[in-house]
């Protein structure tokens, strides 16, 4: 018992710090142009291909630093010449736009890089066994994933809070137009946040690829998690989305962990029911079952209780 | 039409023949259509465009009349399925006796209580907040449906049989001739329907709540039952299409209610256009064509749909109707004519070009998925070596000189355009 549960927490805060670069990236977006990317997590999906590329022909390492400047450009450009354009339409055509752009993504991945599963893997250096504990072993790659994240983490929080930059970014969130009067370009802005935005999306990517696999869907399987914890933990809100992303990778890991279901609920309290029912599927629900349908329950519960998420202060 | 309609429609002498008139050509269009294209592919394709027809107009009920932007409406859809599929094994079980033909009825049904049950707490708010409870419970109606095995039927689906109720006339529906008049009598009903709704003050009311919430509070409406009666009645048509999709192909699968068909309703209706009420119909025409003509010859037919929707939400906001629209000025002038030769003379290098591109694409595609030395294609019935100098030569001349002699072209159509929306007086007086 002790082994599964320090083994799921660990899973967990890895996940949890992964998704956190991806939605780090997306609710500062949102917080200042007031538009959810859903192309978000088609720009990880882009990390991992560029660097899967790039790994065939330069190594791992070089990849990890090249493929998200390459993906941080690509960000840009979008946010330049796209969604910038598509503005003045208004905001219902921009989250189109964005959707419109993942779906594109997706295809134009599968037009280059094709349908299978790319065979991306980690470096020999980090294949090996970090610790093993109560006889299961802790990879070496976790243990880099973990690192990497957790400095992405600290330099995010020195640059937004202690430099000169991140002082205007956070003065063009809350008053962009008088941050333009003082003489910022917050167009400028917008798009380095976007295009680093995209970048940190990638790096995600690239560290992610090997571990989660490197294929076409895996944009979608992360996109709406991602949108699930930007929303719970408040949009806009760098606190909430570093909370709530430790809390869906762990919800994730320990339901998959914990194989509890309605029937031993029912046992307990010696409650028998009629296996031919309509109702046999509820009451032998598992919790490894609903594992992928909790974060969406969370979602819908926080957005009727508390719509502004946990750590959040506005309504969109 | 109501009391209401006419106070409200400027033209209120409108002849009671004149507004039918549309009603009664959609009639036959729709009588008429399987004589023309009466092979099978034709009726398969017009009964899946049938189905999306409904589908997109429902969808259009919340994001283009009632300003709510949807990413789960194919739950509504997808339930509307199961339950139809569900009714029709009852029937064949002879639980009870039920006219094959009114199934639908009770996948709207279904689709108009999870519509009050969802919408009771997702339409409080429009915009962000909405989308991604829209989201959300897509995400959760999808990832539910692989669990509860005995109603949505785990991987494989629900299969039902059609054929099996009281007969109608001597029709069983076995043939998919019928099925097309089924489906037919049900476009026509439904969308009457939901043009009628749109004129409703319930519809109206929608109209001003997407407008300007606040201004709509202040003539006393409350935003949020307005929106509600608008999801409610969204759920209950698309769950009719549900109905009749189960109907048409007897089985349904969680394919049915998961995001990539809620994605696949946004896109139809947003080509098509949004602000129109035929705009979701002819998206849907023209997505159904794409996606059965094209894919016939092309295996990268989504990145064409992908292409072509992004550019739509870039330039074209209004949608393919929004075009066709935009001729309405000129066309009561009668000075559309005055348009023609402008369209030919960049139409033909426009259509070099996006044939160009389209090649470029085929022929890298074919190059990267062929089998190791497979290098002979062909393209519009042209057999060429994709590996080979003088094709790419051509591609890239098409591209280039299509692209070119487009842009030289684009200030005469300017100028024609701004000619033929002048009133006529203006013009004889010399113009500009």
């Amino acid at each position: 018992m002790l082994e599964l549960i320090f083994f799921s927490l660990l899973n967990g805060i890895v996940t949890g710090l992964l998704l956190f670069m991806l939605a780090s990236g997306l609710t500062l977006i949102f917080s200042m142009m007031g538009v959810l990317n859903f192309a978000h997590a088609s720009f990880y999906m882009l990390g991992a291909y560029f660097a899967y590329t790039i790994s065939i022909y330069l190594g791992f390492w070089v990849g990890l630093i090249v493929a998200p400047i390459l993906v941080g450009l690509m960000g840009a450009v979008v946010e330049r010449y796209g969604l910038r354009y598509v503005h003045r339409w208004g905001h219902v055509a921009e989250l189109i736009f964005t959707f419109g752009l993942a779906f594109l993504i997706e295809e134009v991945v599968q037009f280059i890089w094709g349908k299978d599963t790319k065979a991306y893997h980690e470096p020999e250096i980090l294949q090996f066994p970090l610790f093993t504990f109560f006889g299961q072993n802790f990879p070496a790659y976790k243990a880099f994933m973990l690192l990497i994240s957790i400095g992405i983490f600290i330099m995010l929080l020195l640059i937004l809070t202690r430099s000169r930059v991140g002082l205007i970014i956070q003065a063009a969130i809350h008053k962009p137009n008088m941050t333009a009067m003082l003489g910022h370009n917050v167009p400028l802005v917008f798009m380095g946040v976007f295009g680093v935005g995209c970048a940190l999306a990638g790096l995600a990517g690239v560290i992610a690829g090997p571990a989660l696999g490197t294929f076409p869907g895996m944009a979608f399987v992360l996109g709406s998690i991602v949108f699930v914890i930007v929303v719970v933990g408040g949009l806009g809100s760098l606190t909430g989305a570093f909370v709530a992303s430790l809390l869906i990778g762990l919800l994730q890991t320990f339901a998959i962990a914990l194989d509890y279901s309605v029937n031993d609920l029912l046992q307990i309290f010696n409650i028998s029911f009629d296996a031919d029912s309509a109702f046999r599927d509820l009451w032998t629900l598992s919790l490894p079952q609903i594992a992928p349908i909790l974060p969406y329950l969370l979602l819908i519960l926080i957005l009727i209780f508390r719509p502004t998420g946990l750590f959040g202060n506005r309504e969109t | 039409m109501s009391e209401i309609t006419k106070t409200a429609s400027p033209v209120m002498a409108r002849p009671l023949m004149k507004t039918l008139l549309p009603w009664i050509g959609f009639f036959i269009l729709l009588l008429a259509l399987p004589n023309i294209f009466s092979s099978n592919v034709g009726l398969y394709t017009m009964n899946l465009m049938g189905i999306f027809i409904i589908f997109a107009l429902s969808y259009n009920m919340l994001l283009g009349q009632g300003g709510m932007l949807s990413f789960g409406h194919a739950v509504y859809f997808g339930l509307g399925g199961f339950m139809s599929v569900h009714f029709m094994n009852y029937i064949e079980d002879g639980d009870f006796t039920f006219p094959m033909y009114l199934i639908p009825i009770f996948g709207g049904l279904i689709g108009l209580v999870f519509g009050i049950i969802i919408g009771s707490f997702s339409t409080r708010r429009a915009g962000t907040v909405f989308a991604m409870i829209s989201l959300g419970v897509g995400e959760l109606m999808a990832a539910s449906s692989l669990i509860f095995v005995a109603f949505f039927g785990g991987e494989e689906g629900v299969s039902g049989d059609r054929t099996t109720g009281p007969e109608l006339a001597g029709i069983n529906f076995g043939q998919d001739i019928h099925i097309y008049y089924l489906i037919a009598g049900w476009v026509f009903v439904t969308v009457a329907l939901m043009y009628l709704f749109s004129r409703t003050p319930a519809g109206r009311m929608a109209n001003a709540v997407r407008d300007n919430a606040e201004r709509a509070e202040f003539v006393g409406y409350s935003q949020r039952k307005v929106r509600f009666v608008s999801f409610c009645a969204s759920g209950f048509f698309a769950g009719i299409a549900g109905g009749l999709f189960a109907l048409n192909f007897e089985i349904v699968t969680e394919e049915n209610l998961n995001a990539l068909t809620s994605g696949t309703v946004l896109l139809m209706a947003y080509i098509g256009g949004v602000g129109f009420f035929i705009g979701p119909i002819v998206g849907a025409v023209v997505f159904t064509l794409l996606q059965s003509i094209l894919s016939n010859y092309t295996d990268i037919w989504q990145l064409y749909v992908g292409i072509l929707f992004v550019l739509t939400v870039m330039y074209v906001p209004q949608g393919l109707t929004g075009i066709i629209m935009m001729h309405t000025a000129a066309w009561r002038m009668r000075q559309v004519g005055a348009l023609v030769m402008p369209y030919l003379r960049i139409g033909i290098p426009a259509l070099a070009m996006l044939t160009g591109i389209a090649a470029f694409l085929e022929t890298i595609h074919h190059m990267r998925s062929s089998v190791e030395g497979d290098t002979a294609m062909s393209l519009m019935g042209i057999e060429f070596n994709s590996h080979s100098i003088v094709a790419w030569i051509v591609i890239l001349a098409l591209i280039v000189v299509g692209g070119y002699l487009t842009r030289s072209q684009l200030p005469q159509l300017r100028d024609a355009w701004e000619t033929a929306n002048k009133p006529p007086a203006q013009r004889e007086g010399g113009g500009s």
